[in-house]
């Protein structure tokens, strides 16, 4: 009997799939999303949009957070380290968090090195841009991607640039020789063994989700349209007018996103979504997407 | 040719279709209830349980699932699957489709970091099946009508009711199709008595 394995873990992503993650920074949230049918909720302290809004350096979430939430839900719960900050990686894995996000909407504790994800039991998600820093990633040992998007602005186009060029860039290399590859590696950044795992499997090995400015369910809907296995919803949820009908509409969407009839139903009064945030407006050092190597 | 279901409304649908066929019959993704008339027997694949019930009222799937497993057709439930298929849940006062005769307990093995491969001796099926626990259930009790296929440290992890089979573990993200195909057997065994 092993526990850690690939497929252990990279197993436990294929199961979220076509499933929404929401975030949610108490108890009473957590309740919320798992009654709307959330496959599983990222435990924070606050989300990206008061990140944002709060500036100074964003940390692991308190673990009492972390665990008055893991009280509340039998669905998976997720929690998020800084990028290579070994101790609160370990901390979260000790606490029995289900999975970890070493992520970029936190202020990175290194900035040249991610952790060795390998070494961990719980699996991790990280987040890409490009099939580069995917590939690297995976190389790392992280059992589950999302886009970066751009967090907490409520502006979907980032997210729709990076699932648009991850994929394309998987199509491009599954069509290559194999003599080619060493040098598509060289330019992308990327592991040369990853990318043949890609190219003889005809896809990523791991699940890839949405993330990173989905506010509504047509967004979510959208995503799932250009290929995502399922979405992550940080701000939009707890930021709308009712939280509850809001995130079974995400839910709703993303299991029909195919179906535009059903997704204009539940588009109807909603209440106002957030505001967001043209992404040109952000200064250079606000966009969290540039954070991670 | 045999056509087998897979309840595609979350989870790991995918992996079934492709283990199904792999053993050379038809799957279809079941995504509206109207579908089931179509298969001759039905995956319900891992995924969040939850979500998974959900999903199943908001598109009023459940009387026709308990009309499908009624009906003789066989189902096949694994891991969030076998939790649906139980007649009895610890620590729950309702049970979900509830057909199967098995007392279920969810993530009875612990939580993530806890989730291991093993190998299983499966009763007429394999002794060497290398199976994957995810947050798994596992049967804590069973009627006197079920059959129990597979123990893993004492716990029951595969049975089977007749038309009805479950297991804790995803037979779907390994390649070894053993147990798929021993399903497609039990959906050829009921067409043929029908």
């Amino acid at each position: 009997m092993i526990t850690g394995t690939d497929r252990v873990k990279r197993g436990m992503a294929e199961m979220q799939k076509g499933g929404v993650i929401m975030d949610v920074v108490n108890a009473e949230q957590a309740k919320i999303a798992e009654e709307a049918g959330a496959v599983a909720v990222m435990a924070l302290e606050r989300v990206p949009s008061d990140i944002r809004a709060a500036g100074g350096v964003a940390r692991m979430a308190d673990p009492r957070i972390v665990e008055e939430v893991m009280n509340a839900v039998t669905i998976p719960v997720m929690a998020k380290a800084r990028i290579g900050h070994i101790v609160e990686a370990r901390v979260l894995e000790a606490m029995g968090v289900d999975y970890i996000d070493e992520s970029e909407v936190l202020t990175p504790a290194d900035e040249e090195y991610h952790l060795n994800k390998r070494d961990y039991t719980v699996p991790f998600v990280c987040g890409c841009r490009d099939l580069g820093e995917a590939a690297r990633r995976i190389g790392e040992g992280a059992s589950m991607l999302r886009t970066k998007g751009e967090p907490g602005t409520g502006n979907i186009v980032e997210a729709v640039r990076h699932m648009r060029k991850v994929n394309a860039q998987v199509r491009k290399l599954v069509h290559m020789s194999e003599d080619e590859i060493m040098t598509e590696a060289k330019l992308l950044g990327a592991p040369y063994e990853i990318l043949l795992e890609i190219k003889r499997l005809g896809r990523l090995p791991v699940v890839n989700f949405a993330a990173g400015g989905v506010a509504t369910p047509a967004d979510a809907a959208l995503m799932m349209e250009l290929g995502a296995d399922g979405v992550f919803v940080g701000s939009g949820i707890f930021k709308s007018d009712n939280p509850a009908k809001f995130a079974r509409a995400i839910v709703e969407a993303t299991t029909h996103y195919q179906d535009y009839k059903l997704i204009a139903e539940l588009s109807k009064e909603l209440g106002t979504p957030m505001k967001g945030i043209e992404i040109s407006t952000l200064a250079p050092e606000a966009r969290m997407q540039e954070r991670g190597w | 040719m045999i056509k087998v279901g897979v309840l595609a409304l979350q989870g790991a649908f995918r992996e079934h279709l492709q283990a199904i066929e792999a053993c050379g019959a038809a799957g279809v993704a079941i995504k509206k209830k109207e579908q089931l008339e179509e298969v001759d027997g039905l995956i319900i694949p891992g995924g969040e349980s939850t979500a998974i019930r959900r999903l199943i009222d908001q598109y009023d799937f459940m009387d026709e699932l308990k009309r499908f497993a009624s009906s003789g057709k066989p189902m096949f439930g694994t891991c969030a699957g076998l939790i649906m298929l139980a007649k009895n849940l610890v620590g729950y006062d309702k049970s979900h489709i509830g057909v199967m005769d098995v007392t279920v307990e969810r993530n009875s093995f612990g939580r993530q970091r806890e989730s291991f491969e093993a190998s299983l001796d499966i009763a007429g099926i394999a002794d060497d099946f290398e199976a994957v626990f995810i947050r798994a259930p596992h049967i804590v009790e069973a009627g006197e009508n079920v059959e129990i296929l597979s123990k893993h440290n004492g716990r029951i992890v595969m049975a089977r009711e007749g038309n009805l089979l479950g297991c804790s573990f995803h037979p779907e993200l390994t390649d070894d199709y053993r147990i798929t195909d021993f399903f497609i057997q039990m959906i050829k065994e009921a067409k043929n008595l029908a």
